[in-house]
C-alpha cells in the first residue's frame, strides 16, 4: 500500500519488500492472539450463515428471528437433550437464540457501520473539500454529537422513536456518524493539496468528479479500517440497549435481549445462587466472544497498518 | 495559557446552544400532547393539556418554541418527570449525589491501577506483565458492563450474600431519612455517615458500592491501560529517553521522572474518553445493581417514554461532558509547557 512504498529502507540491500498482505500473515503466524481473534470471527461468521441448518427453525415458525417456544414454563429450565443450553423464563430455547442471535449480531454491526460511514463520507468529504464556512459549520454539528456520552444519546434517541430493533440502528448510526466525518475531514485536509488533485482540476474536472474519484480513493482507506473495527463496540451498545430493554423484543435472536431474560433468575433460587447459571453464562459468552474476537483482529489490524509500530514489535 | 484557555470558554455557549438545538430537535418527533409535561412542575397541571398547548405555543413555529423552552431550561425548570414523580430538575439533584459518590470512588483505583500497569507493560515489553495486562485490557474491554454486573451480582450476592444491590440496607436507609437520628451534609452517604460519627452505616455503605465500583472501574482501567501503555511505548523511543540513559541515570529515574511524565500528556486528552465512559457505564451498572443514582433513572425514563426525564438527564449528561472535557484541556495545557507557555 501507499503508506510502505513510501518508507525508504536504511540499507536498500538488506531490506526485503514486504507487501501488506505478507506482514499480515506474518503477525498471524506470530501471534496467537490474533490468530485467535481471526478465527473467533470467521467462527461467528459461519454461525450466522449456516443458522438454518444450525438451528432449524421450526416448520410453522412466521420469523426465524423470534425464538421457538419449549412450552410456557414461567421458570428457566436446565439444559436437557433437545435444548443443549437450557431454556430461559417463559421457555425460549437459549441455544436457538444464540445461533441466530449471531445473524443479529452481524446484521446490527454492517448496518449500522454502513449507514454512519455513508453519512461520514458524505459530511466528511463536503467539509474537507470545500473548508471555509462549510467546513466550520459541519464541524461544529460533529461537535455537538460528539458532547453526548454515545450510549446515553442512543437511549434518548431510542426513548422518542419508541423501543425496536430498527430504532436501534438509527439510534446507533446517529452517535457513530461524527466520528468518521471527522477522521475522513482530517484525511482530506492533507490529500486535496496533492499534485493530482491540482491536474485534475486543471483539466476542468468538476468538484464531484474530483471528490469521488480522486479524493476520496486516496483517503477512505483509515476510515474503512477504523469502521471495521468497531463492529464489536457497536455490536455492545446494541446488545446494552436490548438488555436495558429498548432494543429488540422479548423472545426476538438477540444476545442483549436473552441476557436481559436472566435478570429475575440472576441470584438463583432453593439456596442455589447458580440454579440459573445457564440463562446468563451462554448468552454472555457468545457476547464476550463476538467482541473479543472483534478486539483481537482489531489490534492485529492496527499494527499491521500502523507502520511505526510495525518496525518495533 | 490564558488567551487558550479563554477561547474555550467563549465556545462554551455555542456548544451549549447546539446542544440544546439538538435535544429539542429530537423532542420535536414527539406529538404536542406528549411534550406537554416539558412545560409543567406538577402532575396536575396536566389534566389541562390543551390549556398548556395554548400558552406555551407548542402549535406554534417551532424557532418560537425553542426559544421559548430554551428559556426555560436556563431557568432550571425541565418539566415533570413521571418515572421520579417529581420535577426533572429536582430529580437531578436528587439522584446525582448517588451517582457522583459512586464515580468518585471508581475514578481512583481507574486512574492509579491503569498508569501503573500501563507504564509497567511498555517498560516490561512482551514479557510476562505485558502479556498479563494487555490480556487483563482486551478482556476488560470486550466484556460489556452488564455481562460483568451480572456475574459479579451472582457470586457476590447470591453465592455469598457478601454485596448486596441498591445504596443501602433497609436498616442504615431508615436512620439515614431520619433528622433527628442523620445530619445530611453532603448526601455523599459514606462522607455523611463518618461525619456522624455512624462507623456501621459507612460500613454498609461500602458494601453496596463495592460491585458497581469493581465493574465500572475494570472496564475503564482496561482502556486507560492500553492508552498509557502505547504511549508510553512511543515515548521510551524519545531521542531525550536515550540520553538520560546515556548519562548513567539509573532505570527507575529515567522512567519515572523522564519518560513517564511526557507519556501522560496524551493519557490526559484522552481522560475525555474514560469519563464518556464512566457516564455510559454508569446507566447499565446502576441499573444491575439497582442503585439509586441518576443513570438508572435516565434508563428507567427511557423505558416508560418519560420524554422531560431523559430529555433532562441527556442535557445534564453532556453538561457535565463539556465541562469534563474543558478541566481536561485546562489540565492538558498547564501540563503541557508548549502551551503553558506559548
Amino acid at each position: 500500500m501507499g503508506v510502505l512504498a513510501e518508507r525508504k529502507p536504511l540499507r536498500p540491500e538488506l531490506a526485503v519488500t514486504l507487501s501488506t498482505w505478507q506482514i499480515a500473515v506474518r503477525r498471524f503466524r506470530r501471534n496467537p492472539l490474533s490468530l485467535m481473534g481471526l478465527i473467533l470471527i470467521v467462527g461467528f461468521i459461519l454461525m450466522a450463515l449456516l443458522a438454518p441448518l444450525l438451528a432449524p427453525p421450526p416448520p410453522n415458525a412466521r420469523n426465524p428471528y423470534m425464538m421457538p417456544h419449549a412450552g410456557y414454563s414461567p421458570d428457566p429450565q436446565p439444559p436437557r437433550p433437545g435444548h443443549p443450553f437450557g431454556t430461559t423464563e417463559q421457555a425460549f430455547d437459549i441455544y436457538y437464540g444464540i445461533i441466530w442471535g449471531a445473524r443479529t449480531a452481524f446484521r446490527v454491526g454492517l448496518l449500522v457501520v454502513a449507514i454512519s460511514v455513508l453519512i461520514g463520507i458524505v459530511v466528511g468529504s463536503v467539509a474537507g473539500y470545500f473548508r471555509g464556512r462549510v467546513d466550520e459549520f459541519l464541524m461544529r454539528v460533529v461537535d455537538i454529537f460528539l458532547a453526548f456520552p454515545g450510549l446515553i444519546l442512543a437511549v434518548v434517541v431510542v426513548a422518542i422513536l419508541g423501543p425496536g430493533l430498527e430504532n436501534v440502528l438509527i439510534a446507533l448510526a446517529l452517535v457513530s456518524w461524527p466520528g468518521y466525518a471527522r477522521l475522513l475531514r482530517g484525511e482530506i485536509l492533507s490529500v486535496r493539496e496533492r499534485d493530482y488533485v491540482e491536474a485534475a482540476r486543471a483539466m476542468g474536472a468538476g468538484d464531484v468528479k474530483i471528490i469521488l474519484r480522486h479524493i476520496l480513493p486516496n483517503s477512505i482507506y483509515p476510515v474503512l479500517v477504523v469502521s471495521s473495527l468497531d463492529m464489536g463496540s457497536i455490536v455492545v451498545t446494541a446488545a446494552a440497549l436490548s438488555f436495558l430493554g429498548l432494543g429488540a423484543p422479548i423472545g426476538y435472536a438477540d444476545w442483549g435481549q436473552i441476557i436481559s431474560l436472566s435478570r429475575n433468575w440472576i441470584i438463583g433460587a432453593g439456596g442455589n445462587a447458580f440454579a440459573f447459571w445457564y440463562t446468563v453464562v451462554f448468552p454472555g459468552a457468545a457476547l464476550v466472544l463476538f467482541t473479543l474476537g472483534w478486539n483481537l483482529l482489531g489490534d492485529a489490524f492496527r499494527d499491521i497498518l500502523d507502520p511505526r509500530l510495525r518496525g518495533a514489535s | 495559557m490564558t488567551v487558550f484557555i479563554a477561547r474555550r470558554l467563549l465556545l462554551l455557549p455555542l456548544v451549549g446552544i447546539g446542544v440544546t438545538l439538538l435535544i429539542f430537535s429530537l423532542l420535536q418527533l414527539l406529538s404536542p400532547q406528549q411534550r406537554a409535561a416539558l412545560y409543567v412542575t406538577d402532575p396536575r397541571q396536566l389534566q389541562a393539556i390543551d390549556a398548556i398547548i395554548r400558552e406555551h405555543g407548542l402549535d406554534r413555529p417551532v424557532y418560537i418554541q425553542y426559544v421559548q423552552w430554551l428559556g426555560r431550561v436556563l431557568q432550571g425548570d425541565l418539566g415533570w418527570s413521571e418515572t421520579a414523580k417529581m420535577p426533572v430538575a429536582r430529580a437531578i439533584a436528587t439522584f446525582f449525589p448517588a451517582t457522583l459518590e459512586l464515580t468518585l470512588y471508581t475514578f481512583l483505583p481507574i486512574i492509579a491501577l491503569g498508569i501503573w500497569l500501563g507504564t509497567k507493560s511498555a517498560v516490561h515489553r512482551d514479557q510476562v506483565i505485558d502479556h498479563f495486562s494487555r490480556l487483563f485490557a482486551i478482556g476488560g474491554q470486550s466484556f460489556p458492563t452488564f455481562v460483568w454486573g451480572l456475574l459479579l451480582l451472582m457470586v457476590f450476592y447470591g453465592a455469598w450474600r457478601l454485596f448486596p444491590p441498591g445504596r443501602l440496607s433497609l436498616e442504615a436507609n431508615l436512620v439515614v431519612l431520619d433528622p433527628t437520628q442523620f445530619r445530611t451534609y453532603t448526601h455523599l452517604v459514606t462522607v455523611d455517615a463518618l461525619l456522624n460519627g455512624k462507623l456501621w452505616i459507612f460500613l454498609d455503605a461500602l458494601r453496596h458500592l463495592a460491585l458497581p465500583v469493581i465493574t465500572l472501574s475494570l472496564v475503564q482501567t482496561a482502556t486507560l491501560v492500553r492508552v498509557t501503555r502505547s504511549s508510553m511505548l512511543e515515548t521510551l523511543r524519545q531521542d531525550y529517553v536515550r540520553t538520560a540513559r546515556a548519562k548513567g541515570l539509573e532505570e527507575p529515574r529515567v522512567i519515572n521522572k523522564h519518560a513517564r511524565k511526557n507519556a501522560l500528556i496524551p493519557v490526559i486528552t484522552l481522560s475525555a474518553l474514560l469519563f464518556v465512559g464512566l457516564l455510559n457505564g454508569v446507566v447499565i451498572t446502576e441499573t444491575i445493581y439497582n442503585y439509586p443514582g441518576i443513570g438508572r433513572w435516565g434508563a428507567n425514563a427511557a423505558i416508560q417514554l418519560d420524554a422531560p426525564a431523559v430529555a433532562g438527564f441527556a442535557l445534564f449528561s453532556a453538561l457535565l461532558l463539556v465541562f469534563g472535557n474543558l478541566a481536561a484541556d485546562i489540565l492538558y495545557a498547564w501540563i503541557d509547557p508548549r502551551i503553558r507557555l506559548g
